[in-house]
């Protein structure tokens, strides 16, 4: 692969917030910056916030194009005028999350000292450890920030729905309404061993040196490329596999012997390429790690007794050939929250594409979740 | 009682789901066990203020149930009941189900853990067509109400009025009320003699509690 170096920096729209961020690890990030976007309008009694959460390489630009890739905004399917995300009735927010690499504090900002001096290099490897809860504690400064002291709902798939479990969890008060997507209370075994594949593959790359590839204006573009390729074939199914690439050659109709290449070969090239050039290593890690960390049981006792008495409402989506967040997972927590009482609405979705599913055009879920924030809306009176 | 006609207070729903509806007082907290598309549920909440919840087995009908923005969980009577909390309803409802779950005395001593009052509606395999059928055909009952063959019918715990009536009794539940009904609820229900309606009430509706 040719030299890559880093991708450009943009200029984001963020909330910037001097207090900063006490986190679980122990320590300070001051001052916090919280990159975000929003769609639609503030209603005056400031009740109708929709807050988005993205997923690992995913990014506040939810509903309009990418700055840095020029694509449409990865949750386009959902959210819209007249989509079952109305962005003519809701005021929808998605921030970039802590340790991101899209304008939010992260690995590749100017690391600061516990006064909120700028240190004048990024934080690259130095960057705290993160979890998931840092991550909502960013979001709901930025929520504070804007005003808002409850939300309408908290949406989310894959680790945009662990976010959603951690925000009813962590501030029941300040959700009505929680939809985590195709997630789970805890990433498995089998995940953390995925993403050690992806993180081994960043740190064997030559140009890693140990986390400092930035000093050279180069980044690991190799190993990152690598994980993406796993990863990617972790989000997809192997019905979905079969069905887009099959067996069948890139530019040949035969065989040769001699440099043949698939093309599901040259699809998952492509993944790795394009992800290179819109995603920073050293939060690939510090994102991924925050994930594996994840685990709403080991923080309360169960899943169950995080959510006993919870006012919070919830719907909650899995998709029938998603093997990294299977409907098991799903099922699980909707039994701990039936032990909860907490109210709940639950489907599963037939489709072959996999985790990605969430993600993609599926008119059942899309109607399942319109429904769901329709009756949120009326319960609120909004 | 004869003559008292039965209140109508939905035209267009089921007729048992019309009776259950009439039995469920306001602002109760209700589980509606094979709830379908969540017409009852619906129904409840818009009229009677209930806080209503429900189950359904038919990933689609409990999908377009989700997408009205009901509180519906895919899943089943025999395996999900047993996560609910001890009392978490005042009213547990299984319409027209009793007869296809797996294990009937286990869904009903589930049922009447987490809820004080179980409603429980189930066709009646006495009624004198099915008596007749079977008397004089040696077949199995080809009716309105018993219309799936037998190699296809998801009915696998067919019972009586009488039979009901017997379950309640070894399991020490008291019958809070009862009712028979005809198919197409255009006779007026039988409600004092068990042996006639056991004879004549195609739909039977029971409402219980734990002694």
């Amino acid at each position: 692969m040719d030299e890559i170096s880093p991708f450009p920096e943009v200029q984001h729209q963020r909330a910037l917030l001097p207090e900063g961020l006490a986190l679980d690890c122990g320590a300070v990030i001051r001052p916090l910056s919280v990159a975000y976007r929003s769609y639609g309008t503030l209603n005056a009694a400031k009740t109708n916030a929709i807050l988005v959460c993205h997923a690992l390489t995913g990014d506040q630009y939810v509903a309009e194009r990418q700055p840095v890739t020029g694509k449409d905004g990865w949750w386009e399917a959902i959210i819209g005028p007249g989509k079952p995300v109305d962005t003519d009735r809701y005021f929808v927010i998605c921030a970039n999350v802590l340790g991101g690499c899209m304008g939010s504090t992260g690995p590749r900002e100017e690391m600061t000292d516990e006064n909120g001096v700028g240190l004048g290099r990024p934080w690259g490897t130095d960057f705290p450890v993160v979890t998931i809860r840092d991550m909502v504690r960013a979001q709901k400064k930025l929520i504070e920030h804007l005003g808002i002291d409850r939300l309408l709902a908290v949406i989310g798939g894959s680790m945009g729905g662990m976010q959603v479990l951690q925000w009813a969890a962590t501030f029941p008060d300040s959700v009505f309404a929680a939809a985590p997507i195709a997630a789970a209370a805890h990433h498995s075994a089998q995940n953390i061993a995925f993403h050690e594949v992806g993180r081994a593959a960043i740190h064997s790359d030559p140009d890693w040196k140990g986390g400092r590839y930035w000093e050279d204006g180069r980044i690991p573009a190799q190993g990152l490329s690598v994980a993406r390729m796993v990863a990617h074939i972790t989000y997809l199914s192997e019905a979905a596999l079969t069905r887009k690439f099959g067996r069948r050659l890139q530019g040949a109709s035969a065989l040769t012997f001699l440099e043949d290449v698939f093309q599901v070969e040259s699809y998952l090239r492509h993944q790795g390429s394009t992800f290179v050039r819109r995603f920073d290593a050293n939060s690939y890690l510090t994102i991924t790690r925050a994930m594996d960390y994840f685990d709403l049981a080991n923080e309360h006792g169960s899943v169950a007794a995080a959510f006993r008495d919870t006012p919070t409402r919830f719907f909650v989506a899995s998709f029938s050939s998603d093997w990294l967040f299977p409907t098991t997972e799903s099922r699980a927590l909707v039994r701990a929250l039936n032990a909860a009482a907490a109210r709940v609405s639950f489907v599963e979705i037939t489709t072959d594409k996999g985790h990605d599913a969430f993600l993609l055009d599926e008119p059942e879920f899309h109607r399942a979740l319109g429904g769901f924030l329709t009756g949120a809306a009326a319960a609120l009176k909004i | 009682m004869a003559g008292e006609a039965i209140q109508y207070v939905a035209k267009n729903m089921r007729l048992d789901l019309r009776l259950i509806a009439e039995m469920i007082p306001e602002g109760a907290r209700m589980l509606d066990i094979g709830c379908g598309d969540g017409a009852l549920m619906a129904h409840l909440a818009a009229e009677k203020r209930v806080d209503a919840r429900g189950i359904e087995i038919d990933m689609g009908e409990a999908t377009e149930a989700v997408a009205q923005g009901l509180a519906v969980i895919h899943g089943d009577a025999d395996n999900d009941l047993a996560f609910y909390p001890d009392g978490a309803f005042d009213y547990v409802v299984l319409s027209r189900t009793l007869q296809a779950v797996e294990k009937p005395r286990e869904v009903l001593r589930q049922m009447l853990r987490i809820g004080r009052h179980a409603i429980v509606s189930f066709p009646n395999f006495g009624h004198w067509e099915v008596r007749l059928k079977l008397l004089f055909g040696g077949r199995m009952p080809d009716t309105e109400t018993w219309s799936r063959p037998w190699y296809e019918t998801p009915n696998i715990h067919p019972c009586t009025i009488t039979d009901f009536f017997a379950l309640a009794e070894l399991d020490s539940y008291v019958i809070e009320r009862w009712l028979a009904v005809d198919e197409r609820g255009l006779k007026a229900p039988w409600r004092r003699s068990v042996w006639l309606a056991n004879l004549f009430g195609q739909q039977a509706l029971f409402q219980l509690r734990r002694k």
